[in-house]
């Protein structure tokens, strides 16, 4: 039960590190690819919404409205920055906690439904989300909020903790490490959970819920803390996603969004932590470089999500990691 | 005093269906008490309103002269009153060890998030699972299948992986849902050992619904007599055997008219 970690997946993680906040500045600052700063901050921002996904799923539910909880998320957090006039290192995780507070209640009735139907009632979240937005007056209907100021600097006794990113010279770089940081720190924080009591609570749920309620696992409560922990997530990876844009507004985050999250998710691999990590990366970029097909770009895109659905159901993260498994 | 478990006026109508009406019996405590009937009768019904997993329509069940009827079924496993499945009904894909493991969720004395930051409590819980699931599958008998995956297990060990799943969360009363079906002379007798030994070495009252006859007589102290939704007879085994209302019921009144 005690998780002793090899030399060789210490390693890995070290590698993963070093890549992330050495090997890609690096590279970028030789090629001289600015734009891929925003790329990949994108993609770890996606990955952490996209986590908060995986973990409905470790519970047995396909959740495709993670893009209402980005959306309310991006929308607190512009909303304190702008109009409340909160450092957005508040409001960020105050977006979070509030994306959860709004998952617990939309929660408490949703969660009694299975498969399908969950699914569908999530599926028509984020467009209640977008449509919400447009209808408040807090949110400023379809204009939105923009011309959010970036994140302020903040200090404590005088010892500057986190710059001022407006008074940076490369906002990007920033914004590339604010964005690794929390990934790293979610995944961390999902891996250790995952392997936690919790998390085989969760696995004993997955397989089956009216045994686990036989075992005195109160099946609701669990339910309703795992949504709550996916939608922080999710409202954490929107926040952080209107203040590099700058704006939010009600088509920030859209019904494709929460498919998308979802995709990643399928894609990676539902067996694995990180899965859904290499799942946005793969999906982020797969479109991208699919963009010279012109028209035909959804078409192969799906066929190619399709075939690697049938081909791989355990996820791209099957392929190398698949023999360890086995051996486990 | 009252008898540990105790099942008053239980009835429960589904629609325009009475699939039990005004049952009453107890359970005492260290007693092997069985539930039959033909098929029909109403004792799944019966099983799933003492552990609260549907609701009663009136009547209540009393555990220690706390009622445990209509409320949700890990507040009744919390008490001490936990029903296993048929077989199907396992963590299909976790090991056998990991399924013990996962079930002693009730022994836990730390948090949730105590789990999370690894605490001290936790840590020396997680031993404790550990070590206490090497021990009650060493006295099942079931060492040897400890790392298998449940799905790959044999139906009899499916069974037994069902029980000591049950065992694992400590109960008082444990209410095993046909324990013998499917299983020949050989396996429904080990079975029987089994269940008398947990309820010899561990104190654990078990209350069971099964259609296998002979296995019933032999293992049970006491039985319930079910025929459509009521009850029918309670006694001990031979009394049940000389039963004229249990005999009827199996087999078919004499109709005096036909001259059968």
């Amino acid at each position: 039960m005690r998780v002793k970690f090899s030399i060789k997946q210490l390693s890995g993680v070290a590698i993963f590190l070093f890549a992330l906040f050495i090997g890609v500045p690096l590279l970028i600052n030789l090629t001289g690819r600015w734009d891929f700063y925003f790329t990949l901050t994108s993609v770890a921002l996606l990955a952490i919404a996209s986590a908060g996904v995986w973990l409905t799923f470790y519970i047995g539910r396909i959740n495709i409205g993670q893009g209402a909880f980005a959306l309310i998320g991006a929308y607190v957090s512009a909303i304190l920055v702008v109009k409340a006039g909160w450092s957005f290192w508040l409001s960020l995780p105050a977006a979070g906690l509030f994306a959860a507070l709004v998952a617990v209640f939309i929660g408490l009735p949703i969660l009694r439904l299975r498969g399908v139907y969950f699914a569908m009632i999530t599926l028509v979240l984020t467009q209640v989300t977008t449509l919400a937005a447009l209808a408040l007056p807090i949110t400023n209907g379809a204009k939105g909020i923009s011309s959010i100021p970036l994140p302020s600097g903040v200090s404590l006794f005088g010892i500057t903790i986190l710059p001022d990113f407006g008074a940076m010279e490369n906002i990007k770089l920033a914004f590339y490490y604010t964005a690794c940081i929390l990934m790293v720190v979610t995944y961390g924080a999902l891996y250790r959970l995952v392997n936690s009591r919790l998390g085989h609570l969760c696995r004993s749920m997955q397989q089956n819920e009216e045994l686990a309620s036989s075992i005195g696992v109160n099946i609701a409560y669990i339910r309703i803390i795992i949504f709550a922990i996916c939608s922080f997530f999710g409202g954490i990876g929107g926040a952080m996603f209107g203040s590099i844009a700058q704006s939010v507004y009600p088509s920030s985050f859209q019904v494709a969004d929460s498919v998308n999250f979802m995709l990643n998710c399928f894609l990676g691999g539902l067996g694995y932590v990180f899965g859904p990590m290499l799942g946005t990366l793969v999906i982020y970029f797969g479109w991208d470089l699919l963009f010279e097909l012109g028209k035909y770009q959804l078409l192969i895109y799906s066929i190619i999500l399709i075939g690697v659905i049938r081909f791989l159901p355990n996820g791209i993260m099957s392929i190398n990691f698949g023999k360890k498994e086995a051996n486990k | 005093m009252n008898a540990l478990l105790q099942v008053k006026n239980v009835t429960k109508k589904y629609g325009g269906l009475t699939a039990n009406n005004n049952i009453s019996f107890d359970v005492d405590e260290n007693e092997i008490l069985s539930v039959i009937g033909p098929n029909g009768a109403g004792k799944s019904t019966l099983f799933k309103m003492i552990a609260s997993f549907t609701p009663t329509t009136s009547g209540q069940v009393l555990y220690r002269d706390e009622v445990i009827s209509n409320l949700k079924p890990h507040i009744v496993a919390r008490k001490g009153v936990v029903r296993t499945f048929q077989e199907t009904t396992i963590f299909k894909s976790m090991t056998v060890h990991e399924s013990i493991v996962v079930s002693q969720h009730l022994r836990s004395k730390a948090s949730l998030a105590g789990y999370f930051w690894g605490s001290k409590t936790a840590k020396a819980d997680v031993i404790a699972f550990g070590e206490y699931a090497d021990e009650l599958l060493e006295f099942l008998g079931m060492t040897d299948i400890s790392n298998e995956l449940a799905c790959n297990l044999p139906q009899g060990n499916l069974r037994a992986l069902g029980i000591a799943i049950g065992l694992a969360t400590d109960p008082k009363v444990l209410l095993l849902d046909e324990p013998f079906a499917g299983m020949n002379h050989d396996e429904t007798m080990r079975m029987v050992e089994l269940i008398r030994s947990v309820r010899d070495h561990r104190g654990v009252t078990i209350m069971l619904v099964e259609h296998d006859m002979p296995a019933v007589m032999t293992i049970s102290d006491r039985i319930v007599v079910l025929n459509f939704g009521e009850k029918i007879a309670e006694g001990s085994p031979h009394e049940i055997q000389n039963n004229d209302k249990v005999i009827e019921a199996y087999l078919g009144s004499v109709d005096d008219e036909i001259g059968m």
